[in-house]
């Protein structure tokens, strides 16, 4: 099996479905298969939204997840969530500006950062996703860390250019903090 | 093309697109002429679609006061002779029952894209395959029955929305495309290449008398004998689609000791629980429906002799399980497995029935019987009910709640 | 009979026959019906503005669900109620077409209540010829959403009674409220004079249709003897008392100032920033 699964859990608002989405497009650019399916609801700002993006080398089966490779958490209700379903030897990325709970699986790898904290560097309080996005991307080279770029440059010049730059810093910001953070025993 | 881009040259150009308005633009390009719809999720990106495409390229569009006016509205163009869309989700489909039953009545060729939602009632968005009973078998009152396609991804949606309207004028008859939230909601790389076809002669249209008799497109039929007449013909129509339009895909279907039947986004977790089954020595294969009426019975059946049982996967209570078991003539036990109300079954869910399956049936004389006197063959429904169940050798349910809760 | 032995005759003067557009059979209405004049006006105009290779007509169900056997156009049947939707998907999609609609009271003014308002309040370029006879005429005489106050019926056998099936719907007088309506009227086939009224009614509303103009409404108070119990004369003669509950006269001609829709402040606050309702 060559398909690689990860989850975006977060806050309405953090940029989960875009952080999905800049993934599914780096893939696809990269000539791999993706398949991007929201947790879709009534709409409500502010609720909580995952996404789920499926990378994989030929065509892909089930669009339901029950072990993700990767769960990227941005707010403690999606940690609580969705820790149980990280495959053994997954990785978990979790926002630290936001969850004060601790890691309770012991055969996961976490990686810890103050995404928010992070984004606001870069630029915007709301790049929260693309920080995650970078770390994940610092330690599961899904796609290369240019295709992600180039594909946040695809989807954000057209509607917003005057934000690329912070975009760009926030990716950028989450895979050298990732990069360089150890790895927990 | 230079080096820079990653993907290989031959590759041709993909788009990053979502189900619905992937079926939407790939509408448009089949020729649609009129889009009529109302917004109800999961399906309102159809809708949305449409609405900035078709006036642009100068075409219908209207939303519609409700379900009931959008159908209409499509019976109205259609009779026209016009290729008209309409889209709708659950709620909304069971309103257009009746001016579908009138199409097929008066034999008005209509696409219809049902975005399948939890029900009964306004019951949840969520994806679900619960309109398989209300679609397949007629939807409105009458004698009708009306082609049913069940894509199992984005671009099978997109390729059989053109087929769609090629089969309705084919046959004068509605079709629908039965797709689930899932589908609609989820993006997939396409190539975008679509096909409109070719626009055939008719003579029934009613689109003014210009220099011919007037023309009567309806339904009523008031003499018995006359109405009846009416109805063998449709039924001579319904006998000929059975006979060449079935469609079905399958996977493994070399040797395998299980078979598993399911469509759609069900048939798409079925697929990666087979993957996962095989990889553990247990030989699964995949029946997918294609065309849900007419279904795909014959294939069915011959599959059926050579298993050792059949099991069905659906996003509902066991909608197409009584089209498996009228094929299957009783030839392999046939099992269920499904979810309902917006959730969605898990490989793990599926592999597991699949182990059950296994360990309660035995291969006899190279055919395939299930063992007697130690545990019943599940041949009613075993709806899931989301927790594990201790089953003999020691075959245990997967937790399956927490993970099918990512999809609520 | 001419004969040519007897040299040229002066030619005949037809003062009455029956217009093309109108089909040489016998109609399946009651005698003495009102519809069955209404059928002919409609062809009659169909031949004077030559509209008949121009249109498509929308049938309802009801009594008049066999319009199409009796006006010689092109017919779509419709659902019960839904003949404006209907309508409006034929409008959207044959630009040079002239679109009729038929419908009695009860698809009109019960069950097809939403398409009849949205239809209108889209401005869709359609014509309905609304017959409005109080009753469920084809189902046997049943009380309908135009049935008088106090009007006996199969389904209002003491009369109708307000505290148990509410009143009169004036539904003309709701449609010409819409901005998207252009022309709405009411006549009635009581007698000759006002059967010339109606026709003069009809021939305004397909002259707007055809001038690009928005939605455009007749009703016609007709009669239904057997289901109100009365001879034919009688019926006629009632529509008196029935025009009583349903005013005559024009409600709405948009262009030439007349009616609630026009008044300026009214028509200024619902046109809003859409001044031209589509077509």
């Amino acid at each position: 099996m060559t398909e690689r699964s990860t989850i975006f859990a977060g806050f309405g608002g953090q940029g989960i479905l875009f952080a999905g989405t800049v993934l599914a497009r780096a893939a696809m650019a990269e000539g791999r298969e993706v398949l991007w399916i929201p947790s879709y609801g009534p709409e409500m700002r502010g609720g909580t939204a995952s996404c789920t993006v499926i990378v994989a080398e030929e065509a892909i089966g089930s669009p339901v997840v029950d072990q993700a490779d990767a769960v990227v958490a941005l707010n403690p209700p999606s940690l609580a969530k969705f820790e149980p379903v990280v495959a053994a030897g997954g990785l978990l990325v979790i926002n630290r500006s936001l969850i004060e709970a601790e890691v309770r699986r012991n055969d996961v790898e976490a990686v810890e950062l103050p995404c928010t904290a992070l984004a606001r560097e870069a630029g915007d309080d709301r790049l929260v996703s693309v920080v995650a996005l970078g770390a994940l991307l610092a330690r599961r080279p899904l796609v290369s860390l240019a295709s992600a770029g180039a594909a946040i440059e695809a989807i954000v010049s057209a509607k917003r250019p005057q934000i690329l730059e912070a975009d760009l810093a926030a990716l950028r910001a989450g895979y050298e903090a990732a990069a360089v953070e150890t790895v927990p025993a | 093309m230079t080096t820079a881009a990653v993907a290989p040259a031959t590759m041709p150009e993909r788009v990053l697109w979502k189900g619905n308005e992937a079926i939407a633009e790939a509408a448009i390009q089949a020729g649609c002429d009129a889009y009529f719809g109302y917004p109800i999720t999961p399906q309102a990106e159809l809708l949305e679609w449409m609405a900035r495409r078709m006036p642009e390229l100068g075409r219908a569009f209207v939303q519609a006061e409700s379900e009931l006016g959008a159908i209409n509205m499509a019976l109205g163009a259609a009779a026209t002779g016009k290729r008209v869309l309409v889209s709708s989700s659950s709620p909304g489909i069971s309103l257009m029952a009746e001016a579908m039953s009138y199409m097929a009545g008066s034999e008005v060729p209509v696409v219809l894209v049902d975005v399948m939602r939890g029900g009964p009632g306004l019951g949840s968005i969520g994806p679900s395959q619960s309109d398989y009973l209300q679609l397949v078998k007629g939807h409105g009152h009458g004698d009708y029955r009306v082609p049913v396609l069940a894509p199992a991804s984005i671009a099978e949606a997109m390729a059989l929305v053109a087929d769609a309207f090629e089969l309705a004028e084919r046959y004068r008859t509605p079709v629908a495309i039965l797709a689930d939230g899932a589908l609609g909601q989820a993006m997939e790389p396409v190539v975008p290449e679509y096909r409109e076809p070719p626009r055939r002669p008719s003579t029934w249209q009613a689109d003014t008398a210009r220099g011919r008799a007037p023309r009567v497109v309806k339904s009523l039929i008031l003499r018995p004998e006359d109405l009846e007449a009416h109805n063998r013909d449709l039924q001579a129509k319904y006998r000929s689609i059975e006979e060449h339009e079935v469609r079905w895909a399958g996977e493994s279907l070399d040797d395998p000791e299980i078979l598993v039947v399911a469509y759609g986004t069900a048939a798409r977790v079925a697929r990666t629980a087979i993957a996962r089954a095989r990889a553990a020595g247990l030989r699964a294969g995949l029946l997918r429906p294609i065309t849900l009426w007419p279904f795909p019975t014959l294939a069915l059946r011959g599959l059926a002799r050579h298993v050792r049982a059949v099991l069905v996967v659906e996003l509902s209570a066991g909608q197409m399980l009584d089209d498996v078991r009228i094929a299957v003539e009783g030839l392999a036990p046939v099992a269920f497995h499904g979810r309902t109300g917006g959730m969605l079954p898990s490989p793990g869910d599926v592999v597991t029935e699949l182990r059950r399956l296994w360990s309660i049936t035995e291969p006899v004389n190279g055919r395939h019987r299930p063992q007697r006197g130690r545990r019943p063959v599940p041949t009613e429904p075993t709806l899931a009910t989301g927790h594990g169940e201790q089953l003999d050798e020691g075959v245990a349910a997967e937790d399956l709640p927490a993970l099918a809760e990512v999809w609520r | 009979m001419t004969t040519e032995a007897t040299g040229a005759p002066a030619p005949p003067r037809i003062l009455y026959q029956r217009p093309r557009a109108l089909v040489d059979k016998s109609t399946h209405y009651c005698p003495g019906c009102g519809h069955g004049i209404i059928h002919r006006l409609i062809a009659e105009l169909l031949d004077e503005l030559e509209l008949a290779q121009q249109t498509i007509a929308v049938a309802p169900v009801g009594c008049s669900v066999f319009a199409y056997d009796y006006i010689a156009v092109d017919w779509i049947e419709s659902p019960h109620g839904r003949a404006p939707a209907v309508a409006t998907g034929v409008r959207r999609t044959n630009s040079d077409a002239f679109v009729l609609v038929y419908q009695g009271d009860g698809d009109l003014a019960a069950i097809g209540t939403a398409e009849i308002i949205h239809a209108a309040a889209r401005g869709e370029r359609i014509t309905t010829v609304f017959v409005n006879n109080g009753i469920y005429g084809m189902t046997g005489g049943q009380m309908a959403p135009t049935t008088l106050l106090g009007q006996k019926t199969t389904s209002s056998p003491l009369g109708r009674d307000p505290k148990l099936a509410g009143y009169p719907i004036p539904i003309s007088e709701m449609l010409a409220l819409l901005r998207g309506v252009d022309y709405v009227s009411r006549g009635s086939v009581a007698d000759p004079p006002s059967v010339g009224k109606v026709k003069a009614m009809l021939k305004r509303a397909f002259e707007i249709q055809r001038a690009g103009g928005g939605f455009t409404l007749v009703e016609v108070l007709s009669n239904c003897p057997v289901g109100w119990g009365m001879t034919a004369p009688e019926s006629m003669a009632h529509l008196a008392e029935v025009a009583e509950t349903y005013p005559l006269g024009v409600i709405l001609d948009r262009s030439k100032g007349i009616g609630p829709g026009v008044d300026p402040g009214l028509s200024t606050r619902l046109a809003g920033r859409a001044e031209e309702a589509p077509r």
